[in-house]
C-alpha cells in the first residue's frame, strides 16, 4: 500500500488498534483504508460525494452518504472510539455543533483544519487586499466549501468554552511537517492543524 | 401435491427444485393460521462449499420468480437478474451458491392461493390465508434448515426482495452475514399503498375473476390483471424514462385515430406489458403479493422503532438506490440508514445516478455492479471465504 497524506498519518498515528472509529467527510477513503489494513480499526466512514462514496465501497470499505451537520445526530452515545474530521470542520454550517454531536458519539473526537492565521494569510489579507488564496486554502471567495474558518486560537477558545479537554495538539508548517512553538508563534506559522479533544 | 398444477406451475417445476415442508410442523403465519403441508419451488446455481459458508440468498420481487439467471421455462426469456448472477458476473456460480426461492403465496410452482387445500382437496383461490414478507421470510429459512443451510453469506434482493432482506436480518441476524437491500424501504408508504390498491380493484372488477373462483368457471380475469400490471408498470419508470422511450410518438401510424385504438407508442407498450403478463402471472397471486407488500412494516413490527429491528447486529449492510426511483426513493433508503447507525449497525449506503426509475435495479447498471462487487470482496475478506476455483 501507498503512503497516506501527511496530515492523515498523524491522525492514523493518534488511533489506537483495534478500535472502533467513524471518518466524517472520508473522501476516497485512504485513511478508512489504512486503519482497516494496519490497525485492524473497525472503520466506518462518511462521505458527502457521490463520487467518493462509490469508490469507498467499491473498495470494500463500510461507507454511508451523509454530512456532519444532519447525520450524526442518528448515532448512539459514544458508538465510536474516534470520531475523526479531517478538513472538513470549517465547511460545516455549525462547527460547535458538530464538535458537540462528535463528543457525544466518540470517546474521543480528532479534528484538523486550516489555520486561518497563518503569516502567508494575513500578509495576503493585510497587504494584499484580497481574499487569501494558499496551498490549504486554495479557493476563490466565490466557490469556497469553508464558511466557518478559524485559527488556531480561535479553536482553542472554542474549546475552553465548550469545556472540551484537548489531549493532544500538532501543528504543521507549510511544509506539512510538525513544528513545536508557544502558542502565539504556532499560530502564526502553523499551516495546519490536529487536535485531539476529550470530554471532560 | 403435484396434482393440478397449472401450465405454468408444471413447466415451472420441470425446471427447478422443489421441497414439500410444513408436514407435521406447519408455518404459523402472522394471520395466525397454521399452514402445512406446504411447497417450496426454488433453483440454485453453483455449489455449496464444505463448510457451508459461500450461501447467497437472492430474494425476487414481486414479479419476478425464481428462475433468475436462466432462460424462463414459461415465457422464454433470459433470467430476471442474469446481469448481476451468472459466470463473470457478479454473484458467480465459480464462487458461490445461490439459491432463490419462489416466494410462498406466487404462482410459480410454491404453494399461494392457486393450491388446493389438503383438508378439502379445494382449491384455495381466496381462502388462502394472507401471507405476509414475514412469512415469506420463515419460509425460506424452513428450506434452509430442510437443505441443512445454518447461514448465509449474503442476501440479496430489490423492491419486495429488499424488503424479504431487511426482514431476514430483523428475524434472523445471525443466520445472515450480509444483507443488500436495494431499492426498497422499511415500509410501503400511502401511495404504493394506493397504486396498489388501484390494481386489486382492477382485477376485482372484471367479470371473469367471479369472486376469485375463475379456475372453477374456467375463465381468466385477464383484462384486469393486465390492467393492474398496466397501472404498476408505470410506477417502476421514471417520467424522464417514459418521456425518452416514446415521447409522442405514435404507434404504426402517421395521423392520430380520432380514436381509441393505441394511437401511442407507450399506450401501445403498456398493452403489451399487460397482456404479455397475464400469460406468466396468476390474479389471484397478484392481489396476495401485493397485500404482503402494502403489509409490510419493520418498525411497526418493532415497537414504532425501526432501530429496533437491528440491535446488536453484526450483519454487514449495503443499501443502494436510485435518483429517479420516486417509488422507493433515496429518503426511504436513508430511513433505513439512519436506523441501522441508531443501532451502531455495519453499513454503506449508494445513491446510484440513474435516470431508469425504480426498474433500475434489474437493469445495467455499473455502478450498482461495481458497488456490489466491492461490499462483497470486502465481506468475503472477512468472512474467510476463499475461491472454489
Amino acid at each position: 500500500m501507498t503512503s497516506i497524506r501527511v496530515d492523515l498519518q498523524l491522525i492514523a498515528d493518534m488511533v489506537a488498534p483495534d478500535t472502533r472509529a467513524l471518518d466524517i467527510g472520508c473522501g476516497d477513503g485512504a485513511l478508512l483504508a489504512y486503519l482497516v489494513n494496519f490497525k485492524r480499526v473497525d472503520a466506518r466512514g462518511m462521505e458527502l460525494s457521490q463520487a467518493g462514496v462509490n469508490a469507498c465501497v467499491a473498495n470494500g470499505l463500510s461507507v454511508i452518504q451523509g454530512d456532519a451537520d444532519a447525520d450524526l445526530r442518528a448515532y448512539p452515545d459514544a458508538a465510536f472510539d474516534y470520531v475523526i474530521l479531517g478538513q472538513t470542520l470549517q465547511a460545516t454550517r455549525e462547527p460547535r455543533e458538530v464538535l458537540l454531536q462528535m463528543l457525544r458519539v466518540g470517546k474521543r473526537a480528532i479534528v484538523s483544519f486550516p489555520n486561518f492565521a497563518h503569516w502567508q494569510v494575513r500578509l495576503r489579507m493585510v497587504f494584499g487586499g484580497r481574499m487569501p488564496q494558499t496551498t490549504s486554502l486554495p479557493y476563490k471567495w466565490y466557490d469556497t466549501p469553508n464558511i466557518h474558518l478559524c485559527s488556531i486560537d480561535d479553536f482553542r477558545a472554542l474549546c475552553r468554552d465548550m469545556g472540551v479537554r484537548i489531549e493532544r495538539a500538532i501543528v504543521l508548517n507549510s511544509k506539512s511537517r510538525p513544528i513545536r512553538m508557544p502558542p502565539p508563534l504556532a499560530n502564526l506559522f502553523g499551516e495546519q492543524a490536529v487536535f485531539m479533544l476529550r470530554r471532560d | 401435491m403435484l396434482q393440478d398444477l397449472t401450465d405454468a406451475e408444471q413447466m415451472a417445476l420441470a425446471q427447478c427444485r422443489h421441497a414439500v415442508l410444513g408436514d407435521g410442523r406447519p408455518l404459523r403465519l402472522d394471520c395466525g393460521v397454521d399452514l402445512g403441508p406446504y411447497r417450496v419451488a426454488y433453483q440454485t446455481y453453483g455449489t455449496l462449499n464444505a463448510d457451508k459458508t459461500n450461501a447467497v440468498l437472492v430474494c425476487h420481487p414481486l414479479s419476478c420468480d425464481q428462475f433468475v439467471a436462466e432462460r424462463h421455462p414459461v415465457t422464454g426469456k433470459e433470467g430476471w437478474w442474469d446481469s448481476l448472477v451468472g459466470p463473470g458476473k457478479v454473484l458467480d456460480p465459480a464462487r458461490y451458491f445461490i439459491i432463490c426461492v419462489n416466494v410462498l403465496g406466487h404462482c410459480m410452482g410454491t404453494t399461494g392461493p392457486l393450491a388446493r387445500e389438503a383438508s378439502t382437496g379445494q382449491p384455495w383461490n381466496l381462502r388462502f390465508p394472507v401471507v405476509t414478507i414475514g412469512d415469506m421470510v420463515r419460509a425460506q429459512a424452513a428450506l434452509l434448515d430442510h437443505l441443512g443451510i445454518p447461514d448465509l453469506f449474503c442476501v440479496i434482493g430489490g423492491s419486495m426482495g429488499g424488503m424479504q432482506v431487511l426482514e431476514w436480518a430483523a428475524t434472523y441476524p445471525k443466520r445472515v452475514f450480509s444483507a443488500v437491500p436495494i431499492a426498497c424501504a422499511a415500509h410501503h408508504s400511502a401511495q404504493n399503498i394506493a397504486f396498489h390498491e388501484v390494481g386489486r380493484q382492477a382485477i376485482m372488477a372484471d367479470p371473469e375473476w367471479k369472486g376469485g373462483d375463475y379456475r372453477l368457471h374456467q375463465t381468466v380475469p385477464a383484462r384486469g390483471l393486465a390492467v393492474a400490471r398496466m397501472t404498476a408498470h408505470i410506477t417502476y419508470l421514471s417520467e424522464q424514462a417514459l418521456q425518452r422511450k416514446f415521447g409522442r410518438a405514435l404507434q404504426d401510424r402517421n395521423a392520430l385515430g380520432f380514436g381509441f385504438d393505441a394511437d401511442f407508442q407507450v399506450e401501445s407498450y403498456l398493452r403489451h406489458q399487460g397482456s404479455t403478463f397475464v400469460d406468466r402471472f396468476d390474479a389471484n397471486s397478484y392481489l396476495y403479493i401485493t397485500r404482503a407488500m402494502d403489509y409490510f412494516d419493520l418498525a411497526g413490527a418493532h415497537g414504532g422503532v425501526l432501530a429496533n429491528a437491528f440491535r446488536k447486529s453484526a450483519t454487514r449492510f449495503c443499501l443502494m438506490s436510485f435518483t429517479s426511483d420516486w417509488l422507493f426513493p433515496t429518503r426511504e433508503s436513508r430511513e433505513i440508514v439512519h436506523a441501522l447507525n441508531a443501532a451502531a449497525a455495519n453499513v454503506s449506503f449508494v445513491e446510484v445516478a440513474s435516470d431508469k426509475g425504480h426498474d433500475a435495479f434489474l437493469l445495467d447498471e455499473p455502478e450498482m455492479f461495481r458497488t456490489l462487487s466491492g461490499f462483497l470482496k470486502g465481506a468475503a475478506a472477512v468472512r474467510g471465504l476463499k475461491d472454489l476455483s
